[in-house]
C-alpha cells in the first residue's frame, strides 16, 4: 500500500480547551497529547498497555492513551494530569502524593494520579483492597506502592471532608 | 512504536460496517475496544490496510434484559457489564468482567470483541460457555444467529465470514436453584490468566442435578470438561465427587508450557481452580453471597 493515507480532522476538548487538528489515523492518542498539543505531563512508559504511565480520562473514564488512536477521541473530553490543578492550587491527590512521598522518580506519577482520580470518582470511600485493585493498571518501580496507598487514602479523606463542607454550605 | 499506516473508516451503522468490510476485503479489520488489536498492530503482528471503527455507533453500547436473559451489545465495555449485571444469577459474568486486566482496559475492552478474537487465553468464552449463549451476527446479505459453541472454532478462529460483524451476544437466564463461578489464576493484573475454570451447577437436595464445566487457557479454545461434569452428577458438590471431578478436569486440560507456567503447573492449577469454582458455585446455588474474582499469585 502507498505509505500516504488521508489525514482525519478531529476536535478534542482537553482540560476544557478545544483543539482541532488533522491527524494521521495511526497516531496514538498519547503522541497526539504530547507532540501535537505539547502537554507532556502524560508520560510514555512501556508503550504496550502494561505500565499505565500514559493514563488519561476519556469522557471521565481512565484509559491508556498508548492503546487508543487519536482519531478515536474525536468529539471526546479528555483530562490529563495538567487538568488536575485549578487556579494554581494542586488537586488534593497531588498534595497527598507530595506529602506522603507517593513517588520517587515521578515517572509513573501522572498515570497514578489519573487512575486514582478515576477510582475516587467512582468510589469515594475505597478500602485498601479497592485502592490496590484500582491502581493495578499502573506500575511504579520506586515506591513499593505503600506510600501511594497512603496518599490515595489521605486524598480520599480530604475530598470527602471537602464534599461534606460544600454540602453544608 | 507505530503501526503500519492504515486507512480509517468510521461506520455509522452495523450494516455500514459490514458493507465496508465487504468492499475493503480481507485487509480490513474491525476496531471496537482495541485493547488487543492496537497492541498487536503496534508490534506489527497485525498490519491491516483498513480499520473500520465501530466506536461511533452509540446504539451498540448496551447491556439490557432481553427475552429470558440478557443481551450485550458490540460496544459494551467490560466495566459496564460488571456494573450492569447486579442480579445474583449473573455473578459468574461479574467475576469475569472485574477480573479482566485493570480499570483502564476494562473501560475500553469489549466482551463481543473478546469473543470475536477467540484468544485461547481470553476470559469470556469459558464462562459464557457454561451458559446458553448465542451471537447475533450482521453481514452484507443479512443477519444470522449462532450458538457460542458453533461460533468459536479454534485459536483465533471463528465461524464469522470476513465481512460479518457480531451485533450482540445473548445469554439465557440460567435454571432455578443454580449458580456459577469463574475463577482464573494470574500473575499480575495486566497479563492473561495462566489457567481458569468456569463452573455452573444446579443443586437439588444438595446433589448436583446439572453441571457445566469449561476450562480456559489450557487448550486452543475453552475445553469442555465433560467427564468432570459426570463425576459431579448425583453427588454432593464436595468430598469424593469433587476430587474426581478435579482430576478429570486436569486430565481434560491440554496446556502448553510457556512464560505463564509449565504444563504440569497449569494442570495442578486446574485441579485447584475447579475445586474453588465448584465451591463458590455451590454456595451461590444456596443463595449465599460469595465474593468472586481472579486469584493473583
Amino acid at each position: 500500500m502507498a505509505e500516504r493515507v488521508p489525514s482525519v480532522h478531529i476536535e478534542v476538548t482537553v482540560n476544557g480547551k478545544i483543539y482541532r487538528r488533522a491527524v494521521e489515523p495511526r497516531m496514538l492518542l498519547v503522541d497526539f497529547i504530547r507532540d501535537e498539543l505539547g502537554l507532556t505531563g502524560t508520560h510514555v512508559g512501556c508503550e504496550t498497555s502494561y505500565c499505565g504511565a500514559c493514563t488519561v480520562l476519556l469522557d471521565g473514564a481512565s484509559v491508556k492513551s498508548c492503546t487508543l488512536f487519536a482519531v478515536q477521541a474525536d468529539g471526546a473530553e479528555l483530562t490529563t494530569v495538567e487538568g488536575l490543578a485549578k487556579n494554581g492550587e494542586l488537586h488534593p491527590l497531588q498534595e497527598a502524593f507530595s506529602e506522603c512521598h507517593g513517588l520517587q522518580c515521578g515517572y509513573c506519577t501522572p498515570g497514578l494520579l489519573m487512575s486514582s482520580h478515576f477510582l475516587l470518582s467512582r468510589n469515594p470511600h475505597p478500602s485498601d483492597g479497592e485502592i490496590r485493585k484500582g491502581i493495578a493498571g499502573n506500575l511504579c518501580r520506586c515506591t513499593g506502592y505503600q506510600n501511594i496507598l497512603a496518599a490515595v487514602r489521605l486524598a480520599a479523606e480530604r475530598l470527602n471532608v471537602k464534599h461534606q463542607q460544600s454540602d453544608r454550605e | 512504536m507505530y503501526p503500519k499506516p492504515f486507512h480509517y473508516h468510521r461506520a455509522g451503522t452495523l450494516e455500514e460496517a459490514a458493507r465496508l468490510l465487504d468492499e475493503l476485503g480481507e485487509d480490513a479489520k474491525l476496531l471496537a475496544g482495541g485493547q488487543s488489536l492496537i497492541p498487536l498492530m503496534k508490534f506489527r503482528l497485525a498490519a491491516p490496510d483498513h480499520l473500520v471503527d465501530l466506536n461511533f455507533i452509540p446504539e451498540l453500547n448496551f447491556v439490557r434484559e432481553a427475552d429470558s436473559g440478557i443481551a450485550v451489545g458490540a460496544l459494551a465495555r467490560h466495566a459496564q457489564i460488571g456494573d450492569a449485571l447486579a442480579a445474583p444469577q449473573w455473578a459468574p459474568l461479574r467475576d469475569c468482567a472485574w477480573g479482566i486486566a485493570d480499570n483502564q482496559v476494562r473501560n475500553r475492552g469489549t466482551l463481543v470483541g473478546s469473543v470475536a478474537e477467540a484468544d485461547p487465553s481470553g476470559d469470556w468464552v469459558p464462562v459464557l460457555s457454561t451458559f446458553e449463549t448465542r451471537a447475533s451476527i450482521v453481514g452484507p446479505a443479512g443477519g444470522r444467529e449462532l450458538p457460542l459453541s458453533e461460533l468459536v472454532l479454534d485459536a483465533y478462529t471463528t465461524a464469522l465470514e470476513p465481512s460479518e460483524v457480531i451485533a450482540e451476544v445473548c445469554v439465557a437466564e440460567p435454571p432455578a436453584s443454580s449458580g456459577g463461578a469463574y475463577v482464573a489464576f494470574k500473575r499480575s493484573a495486566q497479563v492473561y490468566a495462566s489457567a481458569s475454570a468456569a463452573v455452573h451447577l444446579t443443586l437439588q437436595h444438595d446433589a448436583c442435578s446439572r453441571a457445566r464445566i469449561f476450562l480456559g487457557c489450557v487448550g486452543l479454545t475453552a475445553i469442555h470438561a465433560e467427564q468432570a461434569e459426570r463425576e459431579l452428577l448425583g453427588q454432593a458438590p464436595d468430598g469424593d465427587g469433587l476430587q474426581k471431578a478435579a482430576e478429570a478436569a486436569a486430565a481434560a486440560a491440554d496446556p502448553q508450557s510457556d512464560m505463564r507456567g509449565s504444563a504440569d503447573f497449569k494442570r495442578t492449577l486446574i485441579r485447584a481452580l475447579v475445586k474453588e469454582a465448584v465451591k463458590r458455585a455451590a454456595a451461590r446455588c444456596r443463595g449465599e453471597v460469595v465474593e468472586g474474582g481472579h486469584i493473583y499469585g
